[in-house]
């Protein structure tokens, strides 16, 4: 079953990178971008059948590597 | 006094650090990510490169690494293990010293000389430094170290900033932070100061004819602390 989790930075992290891309929308003429946060996208293919169970191991993941919880938030999408 | 020096895939400052050590009298050797013992040591470092070519986080991959396993052990049981720049990035992704090391502040790789300040001699680190403020070299592209205001509280109650970033004279403020760390911080210790982890590379500043002479300060102090 192939999991997805979308990590992103927490709301009081500096995200210089985010700030460089919202400075470039705005000088390309995009005037509605306020701010840009980036972040990281996965697909995990795991082994496991059971929604639950591989849901639960993906949560480990984030938590031991993919994540990185001083700065991090990750969110683990529902399979289809 | 023995050393070991780890070297990961990607550790480019792994020689260097060795040459350093072997200057001021460590009987040093290489130990490799893979293995699973670390040599009978007095010290164990982390140099400085881009391990695992900085995925996912600087220094996440290799802090899983095999060798890793040893080293948390021999930090947690009183021995002294020192992370410079990547070295240091692995050691907050360990969890054996808080926070975090972001992107620098402007984006840019800062490669330059910067002084710092000696914020606590009461370790085995900067214990007998006469002086107050060290010049030595940076080379990071993600060295803006970062914390929760908790653990800010906590790091400043137990006394755990290393060295600041500051001026020749030892000012400590915020034009002389050269990557947006907080408080200025250059290096910290875990809560027993048996680790530490700096971006400045004191191995870069053993020699007078390349470079400056205040890493010869420190690592002669060093194995002196140790013996």
């Amino acid at each position: 079953m192939k999991i997805s989790i979308i990590i992103t930075l927490k709301k009081d992290v500096l995200d210089p990178q985010g700030k460089v891309i919202q400075q470039t929308l705005n000088g390309m003429g995009f005037d509605d971008v306020n701010e840009v946060r980036q972040g990281k996208y996965f697909e995990i293919d795991t082994k496991h059948n059971d929604k639950d169970k591989a849901k639960a191991k993906v949560d480990e993941m984030c938590k031991k590597l993919l994540a990185n919880l001083v700065i991090e938030n990750y969110k683990i999408i529902d399979p289809k | 006094m023995k050393s070991s020096v780890i070297t990961f895939p990607g550790s480019n400052c792994d020689r260097d650090m060795e040459v350093a050590l072997k200057k001021f009298g460590f009987k040093n050797k290489m130990v490799w990510h893979a293995d699973a013992e670390l040599p009978k040591s007095d010290l164990v470092v982390l140099p400085g490169g881009f391990s695992y070519g900085d995925y996912l986080r600087c220094g996440s991959m290799a802090s899983k690494s095999k060798i890793m396993n040893s080293v948390i052990n021999f930090a947690n049981s009183g021995g002294m293990v020192m992370g410079i720049c990547n070295g240091f990035q692995i050691l907050v992704e360990t969890g054996l010293v808080p926070g975090v090391l972001l992107r620098n502040k402007y984006l840019e790789f800062i490669c330059k000389n910067v002084f710092v300040k000696i914020n606590n001699k009461q370790n085995k680190y900067f214990k007998n430094v006469n002086n107050e403020v060290l010049e030595f070299h940076i080379a990071h592209n993600e060295g803006n170290y970062f914390c929760t205001k908790d653990q800010l509280k906590e790091i400043e109650d137990n006394n755990q900033i290393a060295i600041n970033y500051c001026d020749e004279n030892g000012k400590v403020e915020d034009k002389f932070n050269p990557n947006g760390s907080i408080k200025n911080i250059a290096g910290i210790f875990n809560k027993e100061k048996n680790v530490l982890g700096m971006m400045p590379h004191p191995e870069r500043m053993i020699d007078t004819s390349l470079s400056g002479e205040d890493g010869s300060l420190f690592f002669k102090n060093l194995i002196n602390n140790l013996k």
